[in-house]
């Protein structure tokens, strides 16, 4: 019955998906990594640095890639599928009013209400790949994920890169790559 | 006029009453430049799924480097004119689901209905589905190799950074203080707390409209 569980997991996932590829990781990440458990943070890392760097819509090639891992070529189908149909639903269904529903005061409301969540959950993406927040003895612990940030060299890479995108504009293919090519330098 | 009450009802007044006006002569007042009352070309679909293939395969980094890519083709082709192009453009932003599937899916429906729109949903994620699929099971042979896990070590930071850019990039863009408040708390929420992002959103959203008909309420 995985592949039931993949279907309704990837339906949700892009019925929800207000805020484009970004908070589709997000949701990706917190249905798949942390709900289902199907996918360990490390791998979940590797699948998004993947999906950004290959042709595609980058939540399209997430959840293909998810659907693989977890389903087999199959997987990947359903999870394909799954996530695109709730976006096709929706338009069949208000095609014909959506002249009206797309300047509807309520629905204009919602998305501004709904557009710094987004900001939200793509930040805690980030968060959740970089830290563990848990409990010790019912004091809050906060740990770095080692997976992901083995040391004061992955840290640089995140800086550069960050720099490099955020003040720089660089394309990020090619800062991906650089960060792949430097992984091979420093370790 | 009331059909020119805002800039997308004529797109919408095709979408809605015929998306087969393709074929028809149509005067365009502002239409590109020696373009004007050219015939519209009737697109097939299989045309339409070569093409958006193509669109699918040629985008890398997400739906926003498909906005030109449709437009050239679409142009090209004398498929759909540049105003209506735009139109398409600022509707797939709107609308839930990812830019570049409600672009496929807004596109071919302007061509030829829910069939085009299948036909070219369906054409856009091919190449990522195959590319994938190539680089996952290719991989999947090489998850021991130590230059691999070396390569990946130095992508899982870069990574994290290109999520971490658009995410401060949009708080940036928050004004009112009320959105400060609501990404700090699903941000706390999210990444702390393990709550799923599904339930705020629901939450926003009931509240958003709750909101929306109280106020137009105390309008009346």
């Amino acid at each position: 019955m995985i592949f039931l569980q993949l279907f309704v997991t990837f339906f949700i996932i892009g019925l929800f998906n207000f805020g484009g590829g970004g908070a589709m990781i997000s949701l990706i990440q917190t249905q798949v990594v942390t709900v289902r458990e199907w996918i360990s943070e490390g791998a979940f890392t590797d699948i998004v640095a993947i999906s950004q760097s290959t042709p595609g819509p980058i939540g399209i090639n997430c959840a293909t890639y998810v659907g693989y891992e977890v389903g087999g070529v199959a997987g990947s189908a359903v999870a394909t599928l799954a996530v695109v149909l709730p976006s096709f639903l929706i338009f069949l269904a208000l095609v014909r009013i959506f002249d009206k529903f797309h300047t509807h005061p309520v629905f204009v409301g919602m998305m501004k209400a709904l557009h710094p969540a987004v900001a939200g959950l793509i930040g805690a993406a980030a968060l959740i790949l970089m830290f563990r927040f848990g409990w010790a003895d019912g004091a809050p612990a906060v740990s770095v994920i080692t997976d992901n940030f083995s040391d004061w060299r992955s840290w640089l890479l995140f800086a550069a890169a960050f720099v490099a995108v955020f003040w720089g504009k660089a394309n990020p293919i090619y800062v991906i790559l650089a960060g792949g090519v430097a992984g091979l330098l420093l370790w | 006029m009331p059909c020119h009450k805002h800039p997308f009802s004529a797109f919408f007044r095709t979408l809605a009453n015929d998306s087969r006006l393709c074929k028809q002569r149509r005067n365009f007042d502002n239409f590109v430049p020696g373009m004007a009352n050219e015939e519209i070309q009737r697109a097939s679909l299989g045309r339409i799924f070569g093409i958006f293939c193509k669109i699918g395969a040629f985008t890398i980094g997400g739906g926003y480097a498909m906005i030109p890519v449709i437009e050239s083709e679409m142009l090209r082709r004398k498929w759909i004119p540049r105003e209506e192009i735009d139109d398409v453009v600022v509707l797939a932003q709107s609308a839930p689901g990812l830019l570049a599937v409600n672009m496929a899916i807004f596109t071919g429906y302007k061509l030829r209905g829910w069939k085009g729109s299948i036909v070219a949903t369906l054409g856009a994620i091919l190449p990522s589905f195959v590319i994938i699929l190539a680089v996952a099971s290719v991989l999947a042979g090489w998850r021991d190799n130590e230059w691999v896990n070396r390569f990946f070590l130095g992508l899982r930071p870069v990574a994290i950074a290109l999520i971490a850019v658009p995410a401060v990039k949009m708080s940036l863009r928050s004004t009112a203080w009320w959105e400060w408040v609501v990404m700090v708390v699903t941000l706390v929420l999210v990444a702390v707390l393990k709550v799923s992002p599904i339930w705020i959103l629901l939450v926003l959203i009931a509240s958003s409209v709750a909101i929306c008909k109280a106020r137009e309420g105390r309008g009346k």
